[in-house]
């Protein structure tokens, strides 16, 4: 699809459509051949990433180590129902991050985690998803992150990545739960308009 | 029915970064699964986590646990797509919580004329609280407000305030802020699922609805 995109847009890749276009290459091997190798390929990207992402609060590098360990099996095992025209690789690998850090960290483990479907169920809005898929890969996401002012980027990252519910992000600012949550409108906003128009 | 009224975004993003509590979150799920536009939404913050995943400053790891890893994957299963769930009358989050699978087996407690409630079992670190509420049709409730967080999705039937009607699929995410006094369709109970905070710093929602009836 990117090939296609490039040829028509005619515009050489970045260093992010490249590696996107990698980490695709490397679960579909994983889905069809079962490759261990283009496994170690994406553990090595992501095990990093999610080690920074369960160490949250009273985590130990143990336990994160744990549930690193989890989250890649994951990968591992469910790579065939990565969809590349539902999105990025990485945020098939963040709901899947999510998911276990849900189940351990804010629940005894014997409730069903049917809140948060895995990202490879059905969705009747077929659509949209394949537009986000490909404007994903345009850096539309990523971009929105970095024009967005600072105080809101910062409420995204301690609710995405430090895994903090808002009124725990209001104490540690100390600014209002009404501010955390117009922050998030704010930058949810942007990315919607930067989605829609791609401007 | 295609939803009208959807959850706040501070609500969808909190739900998509998987921060929501778990009552919040039951509500915030049964909503999303019958809408459309707020399953595509949910998709874009969820691009949101996969972007800041790849954001994050990345932690050593140690050797240890790459070769357990990779020692383990002979031993872990594939998984195809999972099998299609059952379809049950009320939603998927909140079925698995109860253990009943139609309104008609829920084992209501009345509490007033007209009103009839039922807890739902959350697990032991929820700190908010998750109830049904069946209204008869035509009942009027006394005006309250939200004196803490307070999310009602409406399940079946409808109601109409100054917001406007909600029905089937309806969420009311609202500002604390905000009174209002809820009519019920004349023709057909509304069954709601309402999540609140904990009542420590807010009167409880049974209390606050019950006021008018009880006297207190």
């Amino acid at each position: 699809m990117l090939a296609v995109m490039e040829s028509a847009d005619m515009r050489p890749l970045d260093d992010k459509q490249r590696m996107e276009l990698h980490l695709r290459s490397l679960i579909s091997r994983v889905a069809q051949d079962r490759d261990r190798q283009a496994f170690a390929g994406l553990f090595d990207h992501f095990a990093p990433r999610l080690k920074s992402f369960m160490m949250r609060k009273s985590a130990s590098a143990e336990l994160a180590e744990d549930l690193v360990q989890e989250a890649m099996i994951a990968v591992w095992t469910k790579a065939q129902s990565y969809e590349p025209s539902k999105g990025a690789v990485a945020t098939w690998v963040f709901t899947i991050a999510r998911n276990l850090r849900i189940d351990r960290f804010r629940r005894d483990g014997n409730m069903p985690l049917t809140e948060l479907g895995d990202y490879d169920e059905p969705s009747d809005a077929p659509e949209g998803e394949e537009l986000l898929g490909r404007k994903q890969e345009d850096g539309l996401v990523a971009r929105a992150l970095e024009s967005i002012p600072h105080e809101q980027r910062e409420i995204l990252l301690l609710s995405f990545v430090e895994d903090m519910p808002q009124s725990e992000i209001a104490a540690r600012l100390a600014i209002p739960l009404g501010t955390v949550k117009s922050r998030m409108r704010l930058a949810y906003g942007h990315l919607r308009r930067l989605l829609e128009t791609g401007l | 029915m295609i939803p009208t009224h959807h959850l706040d975004d501070s609500t969808l993003l909190a739900y998509s970064s998987g921060t929501l509590d778990e009552a919040f979150m039951v509500v915030a799920a049964s909503h999303v699964a019958v809408c459309p536009a707020c399953q595509a939404a949910v998709r874009s913050a969820e691009a949101l986590g996969g972007a800041l995943l790849e954001r994050v400053e990345e932690a050593p790891i140690s050797e240890d646990c790459r070769a357990r890893t990779m020692a383990s994957l002979d031993r872990a299963l594939f998984t195809g797509r999972g099998p299609v769930t059952p379809r049950t009358e009320l939603p998927l989050p909140l079925a698995s919580r109860l253990s009943v699978s139609r309104f008609s087996e829920l084992p209501w407690k009345k509490k007033a004329p007209g009103v009839a409630m039922l807890d739902v079992k959350l697990s032991g670190r929820a700190n908010g609280q998750l109830k049904l509420m069946r209204i008869s049709a035509g009942r009027a409730m006394p005006e309250h407000g939200h004196g803490g967080e307070e999310i009602t999705l409406v399940l079946k039937g409808a109601y109409i305030d100054h917001m406007g009607r909600f029905g089937e699929g309806d969420v009311a995410d609202l500002d604390e802020a905000i009174e209002h006094r809820p009519v019920v369709d004349q023709n057909l109970d509304c069954i709601c699922l309402v999540a609140t905070e904990r009542p420590t710093r807010f009167k409880s929602l049974t209390a606050r609805l019950m006021q008018p009836f009880v006297g207190i």
